[in-house]
């Protein structure tokens, strides 16, 4: 099971956090910000396995991130999922974003958050993985998307109507 | 109104979109607070408009704020709103505001249950993923148990896409509603093989969750997860199973040896690190679960801890930390493969990275022996030295102790040594193991007797220093030492070299600075030391020496006895009022020495951890009994003293307590503290006692300058652990020498030079002596204690409630709720849909009754292993079923071949879940004969098809009372096959029942019976548990009563009726006269003393079974019950009335059910200690031991646990959920057996008709 999904930059701001798990409000910052704190003294080229948590999980869960650029993708899994399994899924999410918003950058995410948990939506469901092929992602985002642009369409022309 | 419109679409273009909110807090850095308020009761306004659009917008705006940390479950309605918007856009935006801030507690998601149900079937797909998606991030039980059954008609949805997220969520549903488990878990192992390999991937997660967390409920899955782990080519779904393989192959070691080959394919065919990680992990566990008896164990081995070599000098970082972690799996097991390793894993602890040297850390821990233990701990030491955080610097320190006080301190030759390490460690500071270091002191200096008087000095010097400790205690947990130290010169004070000096320092006035629970330790072993210092003083002339001791006890001790710490306050005032009645006895020159040791003399023995769970609780001992009256209304007794004396009759104890509700208690509660606050001299609760200790001139006020000192002092005094470790270098060596010129002597003697290469080598294990001979102390455990240990799981843990056996058949109960009205549906035009819904609303009634029928099908089938993939394409394919119609005719006559060769064939296995298992696990040959497996084979193939019609028939009148269907199975067969004669029929039956219950005894994992052996015991005897009701010349009645599975008030009596006149009878009425204890269940509307119709007539010369219900409370005791048969028998001509009166005989057996238990689980269950033994002894019992265990198991329907040579232990349950159990053992024509069950009258009861059974044969 993943237990959270969190994104957030070098400088600890969160850009899209998904709690699998109910936290209050100030409980999730708090793990954000502990989280942050462990990922980011870590030096680039050491293992992207991280243990030791304290708020979040407990003996069984391990965090497992990747840092691109200026963005951290961390996951907290427990024993039961693989991790270098994950370690690829956080890759398949990361080209999945970058398909659908074409070159993703930092500022994708902070402007388009609800686009991102939608793509997220489609990979990872209640903390368990939905969907790791990324052509099939991209479909379903991409008709649903379609979808949306349709709804608006026929509003604005009912507007335009009147 | 067009004006109006036109209006509202202005007002919201001024709106702020999500971009405009982000970009504006990203414009207001310095007061981003401020400005998200103003936003928020921008939003706030927006949420009031009836413009569904401008709700989305701030609902999606807040779903942005929520991440950001504000609260917005305010906004919880308005969220529902947007999700119940018609539109897909709006309706996303809803869900995903509600899958990030809805939880259980969340009110008004109990609004949402019919919209999500609108959402989950509505024609777009999207719609329902969008809810389904929701759904899975904020289910609750309530909403699981109300969408459950829409959730499972969704895992048939014609669209993968919709399949794949239903399967998915009902993991989440499982979880809150485990009563959905049952029902939904046929359709979910149907998805397994889904054509979409999406679902299959969901349907693999689910399995794989709900495993791992109750493995031993999904063995029987193995062999379909088998198929799917040879045909996947899907690296996600593999790892799933692989993994599932992994938690499921300690259940199973057979399973084990069935993975090695394809498992090892793997690891040499695979370029995926992932995939071969996992299988490395797998085999791992295989080869853990393996005790022994594996040809090719140890290259299996070679080939996991090479691969993992290879991972871990990999260059990528992930690689050698999955290297190191699956590593340490191996260690636990076969430490020697993983020792030779020991360079590279040293290595990797002083790699930059912590992750890493925390998992080198983990392994180092079996890495140790005797030899390298000192070399290591100083490896560590120089890291505890080197390391920056915390974190690192505490894990070094446990691991230290881990490693040296493993296995009992099995590695330590020098606890010298050891004891210097600890107190090296004392000055690590900041960290949060003092406890630890003070507990192995503790330990070390109990358990240790030649080390005492090293600890000692060694303690002292600590006390004397304690400065150096306590100097920062505020964020120190060090000074717990302190706890160890002082308790240690205390109890063992008969070593200090210098006691005075000692007392003295745990006297100063420091001290009270310490916690309480340490204060008060020192202030007890201050005492303990006095009477020693007096001993030795007392022993001189000089008595002025003693009197000055005594007179600074007297100086010291009013400071503690100032403590607001009660506990040290209490001794401190005892110790004190007790030394000065001493210093008066010394001023009157008694000697007092001896008396005073008296108080401390005797030794403590350390006490195991668990000896207190071990201690048997004596028989009688009710520890839920109230001990004394329980609180009455006079409960103030302070106030009125008299009532107890004057109550001069003796209070009879009573053994429970009156239940007095809570409402009642508060009320007293309050009356009391009323009355309480009343009365002046009560002593109310204030911070008085505060006052009182500032006032004293305490040490508090003296103002303590604190010295940081960032570099840890070497303490004078103190030993250096290196210095022990050229100690025992040399000592070694010397040791070494010595042998050496021993050898040289016999060499000399023996003129041979061979030993020269011996020398050179490195010495063993064995050589290396411990320098002092170490007498360790083992802990005590009370008398009588069960060994062996259980681990007490956490019962909080959601998944305890999925722990659910799924091979069971599905009761009716059982079924989903469904909702009565769907209105919905009408509406929906797409057929298919509706069809669906039907289909699936009726599936799990069908499930059940299928499932019902399949076991009595297993009846017939069983040893037919033969052709397990046949039974299991009729499972999962109703079609056949059609098939089956038109095959079954031509096959009846094999079905008779079938029945001859059962008699000779030796009974094997059982119900088909497990014996498919059974036989897909063994790789046993199936029977020699040749010729015969290939009739059983034929045989099996026709088997069920008798059956099958009626299989149809109960669908068409699910409602039919009780389990007729059995009697119509029966009953159409009779037509059929009228020639037949029935005494063939009825032995076939008993062989039914027969191999039924056989099955279960085998079913508890005793292999040795089951598939091997077989052939060498004879085969068992024909045995049947129908015995006479009642006869005369028209009608005989045979019964067996058989507990009910699912209902635990009720056993099912099975009667068959046999003509033995040439007339027809019928309008049979069974009739019971009911006693207090056990009922005849008789249809709703009828009275109680009417009669049962016997559903079918009989024909002359044929018999045909029915079966009654009985609820019964007590099932304790046997009882007879009283009945009449009344029919009518009729002849061409005349008809006539006749009645047969019966007895029908409740044993307690007929309470039990075989229920198979695991040899664990029996062991835990002996263990709990609430079970009442007995024991029987038989006498002249002439039959072969597992024809024995056989007839038990059988006619008394227990199940063999395990069996080795001439003993077993088996294991039953009554419907009430007692356990038996029983461990029997043999010799000669004895047969004694033990048992143990938690009703000892009922135990007793069954004892006795198992005795009986035997002195009938």
């Amino acid at each position: 099971m993943i237990k959270a999904i969190l994104i957030f930059n070098n400088h600890g701001k969160p850009r899209l956090s998904k709690f699998y798990e109910h936290y209050t409000e100030d409980t999730e910052q708090q793990i954000i910000r502990e989280t942050f704190h462990l990922v980011s003294k870590r030096d680039e080229n050491v293992c992207n396995f991280l243990e030791g948590g304290m708020l979040i999980g407990g003996s069984d869960y391990k965090l497992i991130y990747r840092h691109y650029a200026t963005l951290y993708f961390v996951f907290c899994v427990d024993s039961s999922e693989s991790e270098l399994g994950i370690l690829d899924l956080i890759q398949v999410f990361v080209e999945t974003l970058d398909k659908c918003f074409e070159n993703v950058c930092e500022l994708d995410l902070i402007f388009h958050v609800d686009k991102v948990h939608n793509i997220l939506a489609e990979m990872v469901m209640g903390g368990m993985v939905l969907e790791t092929n990324m052509n099939e992602i991209i479909t379903q985002v991409d008709a649903q998307n379609k979808m949306e642009k349709a709804e608006t369409f026929i509003f604005q022309s009912t507007r335009q109507d009147r | 109104m067009a004006l109006k419109i036109v209006k509202g679409s202005i007002d919201r273009m001024f709106d702020k979109n999500l971009q405009d909110l982000v970009r504006g807090i990203r414009n207001h850095k310095e007061d981003e607070a401020k400005y998200i308020s103003t936003c928020i009761d921008e939003i706030k306004q927006e949420l009031k408009q009836d413009n569904i659009a401008v709700k989305a917008n701030a609902v999606c705006k807040l779903t942005y704020l929520q991440m950001l940390g504000y609260d917005v479950s305010w906004a919880a309605f308005n969220i529902v709103e947007v999700m119940s918007s018609s539109k897909f856009t709006y309706k996303r935006i809803g869900y995903l505001a509600a899958s990030q801030c809805f939880h259980e507690s969340t009110d008004v998601i109990m609004l949402t249950t019919n919209q999500i149900r609108k959402d989950l079937s509505s024609p777009n797909q999207y719609d329902t993923g969008v809810a389904l998606t929701g759904l899975s991030c904020f289910v609750t039980p309530d909403l699981a148990r109300d969408l459950a059954n829409d959730i499972m008609t969704l895992m048939s949805h014609t669209k993968p896409y919709i399949r794949k997220k239903a399967v998915l969520i009902m993991y989440k549903v499982f979880l809150k509603y485990p009563e959905s488990l049952r029902p939904a878990f046929p359709r979910l192992k149907e998805k397994l093989e889904d054509p979409d390999p999406g679902v299959q991937s969901a349907a693999v997660n689910v399995i794989c969750e709900l495993a791992r967390r109750n493995p031993k409920n999904y063995l029987s899955l193995a062999p379909l997860f088998f198929k799917l782990m040879t045909s996947s080519t899907n690296n996600w779904v593999l790892i799933k199973i692989i993994k599932l393989f992994g938690a499921l192959t300690p259940l199973e070691p057979r399973l084990g040896k069935k993975l090695i080959e394809p498992l090892t394919n793997l690891i040499h065919s695979t370029s995926a690190m992932s995939l071969l990680y996992e299988c490395v992990n797998t085999v791992i566990a295989v080869l853990i679960s393996l005790s022994s008896g594996m040809p090719n164990h140890s290259a299996s081995i070679q080939l996991c801890v090479q691969k993992l070599r290879i991972l871990i000098e990999d260059s990528d970082q992930n690689l050698k930390y999955l290297g190191l972690l699956a590593m340490s799996k191996i260690l636990k097991t076969h430490p020697k493969s993983v020792q030779s390793h020991k360079d590279l894993i040293l290595q990797c602890l002083d790699d930059k990275d912590e992750s890493i040297r925390l998992r080198a850390l983990d392994l180092l821990y079996g890495m140790v022996s005797k030899k390298n233990l000192m070399e290591i701990v100083k490896k560590l030491m120089l890291h505890v030295d080197k390391a920056e955080g915390t974190t690192y610097r505490d894990e070094l320190l446990t691991k230290i102790i881990d490693i040296c006080s493993q296995s009992n301190y099995q590695y330590i030759t020098n606890f010298e040594w050891y004891i210097s390490i600890l107190v090296e460690l004392t000055r690590l500071e900041g960290t949060r193991h003092g406890h630890l270091i003070a507990s192995q002191m503790l330990d070390v200096a109990i358990r240790v007797k030649a080390i005492r008087v090293f600890a000692v000095a060694q303690m002292a010097t600590l006390l004397d220093n304690a400065h150096l400790l306590t100097g920062n205690m505020q964020r120190n947990g060090i000074c717990e030492v302190l706890y160890a130290a002082a308790w240690i010169c205390g109890e063992f004070s008969e070593h200090l070299e210098n006691p005075m000096q000692t007392l003295e320092a745990m006297l100063r006035p420091k001290v009270a600075t310490l916690p309480g629970h340490i204060q008060a330790v020192y202030v007890q072993n201050a005492a303990k030391l006095f009477a020693t210092v007096l001993k030795s003083q007392e022993g001189n002339t000089d008595s002025t020496a003693a009197q000055e001791t005594s007179q600074l006890m007297i100086d010291r001790l009013p400071l503690f006895v100032q403590s607001a710490n009660l506990e040290v306050q209490e001794r401190a005032s005892c110790i004190l009022q007790l030394v000065k009645y001493i210093q008066k006895l010394q001023q009157k020159d008694v000697e007092v020495a001896e008396e005073v040791t008296a108080l401390f003399a005797g030794e403590l023995n350390p006490v195991a951890p668990k000896a207190q769970k071990k201690v048997p609780v004596p028989e009688g001992l009710d520890l839920d009994a109230w001990i004394n009256e329980p609180p009455s209304e006079s409960e103030s007794e302070d106030e009125q003293p008299k009532a107890i004396f004057a109550k001069e009759e003796p209070k009879h104890s009573r053994p429970r307590h009156t239940e007095v509700d809570e409402k009642e208690l508060a009320r007293r509660r309050e009356a009391r503290k009323q009355e309480q606050a009343n009365n002046p001299f009560y002593i109310k609760a204030s911070p008085s006692s505060q006052k009182v200790y500032q006032e004293a001139p305490g040490v508090e006020h003296i103002p303590v300058v604190q010295i940081d000192l960032s570099v840890p002092l070497k303490v004078p005094g103190l030993p250096m652990s290196d210095q022990y470790v050229k100690l025992e270098e040399e000592r070694r060596q010397k040791a070494r020498a010595d042998k050496k010129k021993k050898e040289k002597k016999k060499r000399k003697e023996k003129h041979s030079g061979r030993g020269k290469k011996h020398d050179s080598g490195p010495e063993s294990e064995e050589d290396i002596a411990p320098a002092h001979q170490v007498d360790i102390v083992t802990e005590e455990m009370p008398e009588n204690a069960l060994p062996s240990d259980d681990d007490d799981k956490d019962p909080n843990d959601p998944h305890k409630a999925l722990d659910i056996d799924l091979d069971k058949p599905l009761a009716d109960s059982e079924k989903l709720p469904v909702r009565s009205h769907r209105a919905a549906e009408a509406l929906k035009s797409p057929a298919e849909d509706g069809e669906t819904e039907n289909a699936a609303s009726q599936e799990p009634k069908k499930k059940s009754s299928k499932e019902k029928r399949e076991k009595k099908k297993d009846k017939d089938r069983e040893r037919k292993k033969s052709k397990e993939e046949k039974k299991k394409k009729k499972k999962h394919k109703h079609e056949e079923k059609e098939e089956d119609l038109l095959g079954g005719q031509a096959d009846e006559s094999v079905v008779q071949s079938d029945e001859t060769s059962m008699v000779a064939e030796p009974p094997t296995s059982t119900s088909a879940e497990v014996s498919d298992l059974d036989f897909w696990l063994s790789n046993a040959p199936v029977p020699s004969n040749t010729q015969e497996a290939v009739t059983v084979a034929a045989a099996a193939e026709a088997a069920p098809e008798p059956e099958a019609p009626s299989g149809a028939a109960p669908d068409s009148e699910p409602d039919e009372p009780k389990d007729t269907e059995m009697e119509e199975t029966k009953s159409s067969k009779h037509k059929k096959k009228k020639q037949k004669k029935e005494k063939e029929e009825k032995e076939k039956k008993k062989k039914k029942k027969h191999h039924h219950h056989h099955h279960h005894s085998d079913g508890g994992g005793e292999e040795s019976v089951q598939n091997g052996t077989v052939e060498e015991e004879e085969p068992l005897p024909p045995m049947s548990n129908y015995c006479l009701l009642a006869e005369n010349s028209y009608i005989k009645m045979v019964y067996d009563i058989q507990g009910n599975l699912q209902d635990g008030s009720q056993v099912v009596v099975s009667v068959i009726f046999e003509n033995k006149c040439d007339s027809f009878l019928k309008s049979m009425e069974f009739n019971v006269l009911d006693s207090l204890n056990s009922k005849l269940q008789r249809p709703e509307g009828s009275g109680p003393h009417d009669g049962l119709t016997v559903p079918f007539q009989l024909p002359p010369g044929v018999s045909n079974e029915a079966r009654f219900v009985f609820t019964v409370q007590s099932i304790v005791m046997s009882q007879k019950l009283k009945g009449t048969l009344t029919f009518i028998v009729k002849n061409e001509d005349s008809s006539t009335h006749e009645k047969l009166d019966f007895k029908l005989h409740f044993t307690c057996t007929s309470y039990l059910i075989t229920t198979p238990c695991y040899s664990d689980a029996f062991a835990k269950l002996l263990e709990s200690g609430d079970l009442k033994g007995s024991s029987v002894r038989l006498e002249g019992v002439n039959m072969p031991f597992h024809h024995l265990l056989a007839r038990i198991c059988f006619h008394h329907h227990f199940s063999v646990v395990e069996r080795i040579d001439s003993c077993a232990s088996m294991y039953s349950r009554s419907i009430q959920g007692h356990h038996v159990c029983l461990l029997v053992k043999t010799s000669g024509q004895t047969v004694c057996i033990d048992a143990k069950c938690d009703e000892p009258t009922l135990l007793g009861n069954v004892l006795d008709e198992i005795k009986q059974t035997f002195s009938q044969c």
